[in-house]
């Protein structure tokens, strides 16, 4: 067991040649097998970040409201009234691309118990997931496997899932991304963190036993592409069991909340590795670990096995002598393992022990942060253009028919009604949901309080591969000003960036750039990042995905009854556009769907408009002068009206907690509301180009539609002063109308832009 | 032909339902049972095209089984067949 | 003789039941209710007058749904206080529960679509006269929350006439102008049935989740207040009456 390791075991576990020397050189001397087994772990690029760790600096972490920033289980923010929320986003992109379900599965279980493992319970689960196009059997096949998984696993603990996004792009064909983000809330003093203290504690294991799951799993694949040996990397996968992981928030919780640990640390990647390790490093203490103790699922698991295995549903708890006897009872009343397997020491080394022989002796601060950090040379790739697409009627001839062409890009994947996957989900467990899914962002209540939090995911992946600057920066105003659009003021930023090979120069370069917009929008929007994760080697074949740095946001509410949703409300209401006009063919979804190209330099996001813009529309909606508040994405302005009037008629929105309302009353189906919306000029609304289409379907950040009583239109447009708004038209009739330049463009019955708009379940039988 | 296809979890592979029930028996008054493994039984009758051999029916439920009846990531599985 | 002051509820508790704290929240917006959890492994019902069998997924679902939880210690005592008349409410899993344990008819299939289902639905009231439903106006259309991947209810030919002749069929899904028809049926129930009550009619399941639409704030809307208004009531009356 404690055979000396070789180089050759070293290069075979994917550690460099260098970082053996390291290793060697920490050791002083050939590590044995179980230490260069624990070492390739967490010098791993998912478990220490080596790539991303130098240019991750650049975010601001802190603020007043700020309890905990990265570097913990999940960050945490202040929402008043002794109130706080605990949120982190995590990928289980490679696990989910070899066997969906399961994938998607554990990664809802693992972000679930990084949340209730600080003492919060977990109230939100959201999920962004990425595909390649549904014409391909294998990513319906991925689609399918991973909703289900999430839905089996979110479902069975109760955690309401109120929201995510999913997109449908090639790029993703041979890498999905699954990210999934949850939340949870806990007493402001009521928070653990995974610091091990107190020589001479117990080191206690709770819940489910150890088995061989995973060995070489997440780590590893995260630290690989895909190429032909995809077939053999399936041994690895964990399974979830939803079930003991409900019994251990329960019994975590209680532990937690009834003083009974010392600190606690969920099993993630590299399992009882990682947890021991970073316990110990951030305690400045040693641990010594009895692998011997650990219940195992599997006879004749060797030591090296046991402390990288990757089983799920267990957590690691520092225990005190007088707290051991309780803390069993709390585990045998909910059924759950409980084992002493070591104790808390002043050695600051984390020693492993196999039946009395020591395997492994390494200085734990040195392996949880002396992994070895590099940058890779930055090179700008030659895709990249400076200058906006000529939008010739060569190039892109001018469509005959607008109304047809509103339909396609309802019907596109990417902008369909995802209903088929969130009705899957149950997202009103816990009965806090007061914005169900469908509308721009996830709202909750808290209960005994007027306040309120609400929750939003934003990343165009597209946008991003043009211009990864731009694009992150406007993933960030994006999920503030979903947020604003609810009512809710952005507090915090949880980020997943989910990239291609690193040790590309390529690849690089578009870290960085998406690095630097998210930050520079962060620093403008005042939120702060409390957490995140970075997901590398997302690629297959050499061909990486699209750069996708996907932003999950917090809100909050003084008082949550003010929030509004995106759908139309009443014949006779104005229809305003606050914020740019002109909108851009560039990296659109009309681009790409009308015309199958992917080409030009999107716009930037005026940070300074954005603010402006997202204040006094939460003035507005805190004053309750609107009804409704969308924001304007993919599909542009046209797609954002339609989206509002398709909301007015259809059943499970919060137009229906009243049931008194018209909709309400008539059940919903078939009684829309539709719009009379007139674009003014094209000069003014498209720039040089002037053509309906760009006006109707162009995209740009900092667009906002907003409804409001007629007789409200004034104390509005007081509250808006001169940021630039305008009356378009007004919520009518039970079809969609729009004009331009006096000419009418299109006249679509609100149901017909309905059934476009609910049509991926055909893509899918 | 009537074919009973049998499908267990893989072997090392965590069975939630199985471990589940193994704790639950006891407390029913049944000791002394371990290594619970919950899986699936299919049973259907295949009559394939005129001409197809026997070792070549058995290859197509072989493939049925691979591609749909189990999971192969996460799950083994045997059939028997009877010409009956 | 003056009304009593309060009616007791106890929540049961098992392994795996995740609606428990929204039932107990629920009941706690009325005004007359004092509730208690039960813990699965006791058997004490603390003087409960009626009792709810809340919604999850006790013991994971696995094996069957509600099959491991049915022989929970505090069943043996549910079925004692069933029997003597007790008022018990499955929701969802938990009448799933009651069909394992044999107190009430028929069983709980996967849903026809194969998909778990979270959707709002209109429930008819088709027997406005039960402990559980007295509330309610006849035919009445109540609008409350569905959300199961085991709710499809069904019973043999001969037990469903018996049922409909004893006025067990409680709820259907129905369109919201009161119709059955395939669109408003979430899960393939035969009949559309949501609820049913055993012949005695102090036990009755349901697939929806009325927890979940007590609150007209809330994104589940109020439209299953009537249930619990219902059995406080009958509790209320039968306190009167002693």
């Amino acid at each position: 067991m404690s055979q000396r390791a070789t180089f050759e075991a070293a290069v075979t576990l994917g550690l460099t040649a260098d970082e053996y020397a390291r290793i060697c050189e920490i050791q002083g001397g050939e590590p044995t097998y179980v230490e260069l087994a624990i070492y390739s772990l967490m010098w791993s690029e998912h478990c220490s970040y080596k790539h991303s760790r130098p240019i991750l600096g650049r975010f601001p972490t802190s603020g007043p409201r700020i309890l905990q920033g990265p570097g913990e289980n999940a960050g945490i923010i202040d929402v008043g009234d002794g109130w706080a929320v605990a949120m982190k986003v995590e990928s289980h992109n490679h696990p989910s691309a070899v066997e969906p379900f399961q994938g998607a599965a554990t990664g809802v279980g693992g972000i679930v118990r990084d949340i209730f493992t600080m003492g919060a319970r977990p109230c939100v689960s959201m999920d962004s997931l990425r595909f390649g196009e549904l014409t391909e059997p294998r990513q319906r096949f991925l689609l399918d496997g991973v909703v289900g998984g999430i839905a089996h696993y979110g479902n069975c603990l109760g955690i309401p899932t109120v929201g995510g996004e999913i997109y449908f792009e090639p790029s993703y064909e041979g890498n999905c991304l699954v990210n999934a983000m949850a939340a949870g809330m806990i007493r402001t003093d009521g928070i653990v963190r995974a610091i091990a203290s107190g020589v001479g504690n117990h080191v206690v294991l709770i819940g489910s036993k150890t088995g061989r799951d995973g060995i070489g799993g997440a780590s590893v694949l995260a630290s690989q592409e895909f190429d032909e040996t995809l077939e053999e990397k399936r041994p690895s996968v964990q399974v979830g069991d939803p079930f003991t992981e409900k019994k251990l928030i329960e019994a975590c919780l209680e532990l937690i909340h009834r003083k009974l640990v010392v600190s606690m640390q969920d099993l993630g990647a590299a399992g009882l590795t990682s947890s021991s390790s970073e316990m110990a490093s951030k305690g400045t203490v040693g641990l010594d670990i009895h692998a011997d103790r650990v219940p195992l699922r599997e006879a004749d698991m060797e030591p090296w096995e046991i402390m990288i295995s990757e089983s799920q549903e267990r957590m690691l708890a520092i225990v005190t002598e007088e707290q051991l006897a309780d803390v069993r009872e709390v585990c045998e009343r909910w059924d759950l393992d409980c084992s002493v397997i070591g104790q808390v020491t002043d050695t600051k080394m984390l020693r492993i022990h196999w039946h009395g022989e020591r395997v492994a002796n390494i200085p734990a601060r040195r392996l949880a942060d002396e992994s070895p950090v590099i940058r890779t040379p930055s090179v700008k790739p030659d895709y990249i253009v400076d200058e906006p697409v000529a939008v010739s009627d060569a190039a892109y001839p001018q469509p005959t028919d607008l109304g047809a062409a509103l339909a396609l890009l309802l019907a596109a994947p990417n902008i369909a009604s995802k209903r088929w996957a969130w009705e899957q989900y149950d997202y009103i467990v816990q009965a806090n949901t007061v914005q169900i899914p469908g509308s721009d962002a996830a709202v909750l209540r808290i209960k005994d309080s007027p306040r309120g939090i609400a929750f939003s995911n934003d990343c165009n992946g597209r946008h991003c591969y043009l211009d990864p600057y731009r694009g992150a920066k406007a993933a960030v105003a994006e999920a503030a000003r979903n947020l604003a659009c609810a009512g809710a003021l952005p507090v915090a930023v949880t980020d997943c960036l989910n990239f291609g090979n690193p040790e590309k120069g390529e690849i690089y370069w578009q870290f960085e750039q998406a690095v630097e917009g998210i930050a520079e929008a962060c620093e403008a929007l005042d939120t702060p990042v409390v957490s995140g994760n970075v997901s590398f080697y997302n690629e297959s074949f050499g061909q990486a995905i699209y750069p996708t740095p996907m932003i999950g946001m917090l809100g909050v509410y003084d008082d949550v009854g003010v929030h509004i949703d995106d759908a139309f409300k009443d014949e006779g209401d104005v229809i305003v556009l606050l914020g740019a006009e002109a909108g851009w063919m560039d990296g659109s979804e009309y681009q790409k769907v009308a015309y199958g190209k992917v080409e030009g330099r999107v716009p930037d996001v005026d940070l300074r408009l954005e603010v402006e813009l997202q204040g006094k529309l939460r003035a507005a909606i805190e004053a309750r002068l609107l009804k409704s508040a969308h924001d304007c994405a993919e599909g542009g302005l046209a797609v954002a009206l339609a989206e509002g009037a398709i909301a007015s008629g259809v059943t499970g929105g919060t137009a229906f907690a009243d049931p008194d309302t018209p909709q309400a009353r008539e059940g919903g189906a078939g009684r829309w509301l539709g719009a009379e919306v007139d674009l003014g000029s094209a000069s003014i609304v498209t720039g040089a180009a002037g053509r309906p289409d760009l006006a109707l379907f162009g995209e740009a950040p900092t667009r906002v539609i907003v409804t409001v009583a007629p007789e409200l239109l004034g104390p509005l447009e007081a509250v808006l002063g001169d940021l630039p708004h305008r009356v378009v038209g007004r919520v009518t009739g039970a079809d969609l109308r729009c004009t331009m330049d006096g000419e009418e463009l299109f006249t679509v019955p609100v149901s017909e832009l309905h059934s476009a708009y609910e049509s991926l379940p055909q893509r899918l039988a | 032909m009537n074919v009973r296809v049998h499908i267990t979890p893989k072997e090392g592979i965590l069975d939630p339902q199985g471990a589940t029930v193994e704790r639950a028996l006891p407390a029913l008054g049944f000791q002394g049972v371990s290594g619970v493994r919950i899986g699936k039984f299919i049973e259907l009758a295949y009559d394939p095209p005129a001409g197809t051999t026997a070792e070549q029916a058995r290859a197509h439920i072989d493939e049925m089984c691979r591609k749909l009846l189990a999971n192969p990531i996460i799950e083994d599985f045997a059939f028997e067949l009877d010409e009956g | 003789m003056t009304a009593p002051s309060t009616v007791r509820f106890g929540v049961v508790v098992f392994p795996g039941s995740n609606c428990d704290a929204d039932a107990h929240h629920a009941l706690s917006t009325f005004p007359d209710v004092d509730v208690d959890y039960l813990w699965h492994k006791d058997t004490d019902l603390k003087g409960a007058e009626a009792i709810v069998l809340p919604g999850g997924f006790s013991y994971g679902d696995y094996l069957r749904c509600g099959a491991i939880a049915r022989f929970s210690p505090i069943m043996q005592s549910v079925i004692e206080f069933a029997e003597a008349g007790g008022l018990v409410l499955g929701i969802c899993n938990g009448f799933q529960i009651l069909t394992e344990a044999g107190l009430l008819p028929g069983a709980l299939l996967r849903n026809t679509g194969l998909k778990f289902v979270c959707r709002y639905v209109n429930l008819r009231v088709d027997n406005a006269e039960t402990a559980f439903t007295g509330a309610c106006d006849a035919d009445e259309v109540l609008r409350i929350v569905v959300k199961h991947n085991e709710g499809n209810y069904t019973a043999d030919p001969a037990t469903l006439a018996r049922m409909k002749a004893n006025g067990q069929i409680v709820l259907r899904y129905v369109t919201a102008a009161g119709e059955q028809g395939d669109s408003a049926n979430p899960n393939g129930a035969v009949d559309d049935i949501a609820g049913v009550c055993n012949q005695r009619g102090n036990v009755f399941g349901m697939m929806p989740h009325p927890e979940n639409s007590v609150e007209a704030a809330l994104a589940g809307g109020a439209g299953g207040r009537r249930i619990f208004q219902s059995m406080v009531d009958t509790l209320m009356a039968r306190e009167v009456a002693r």
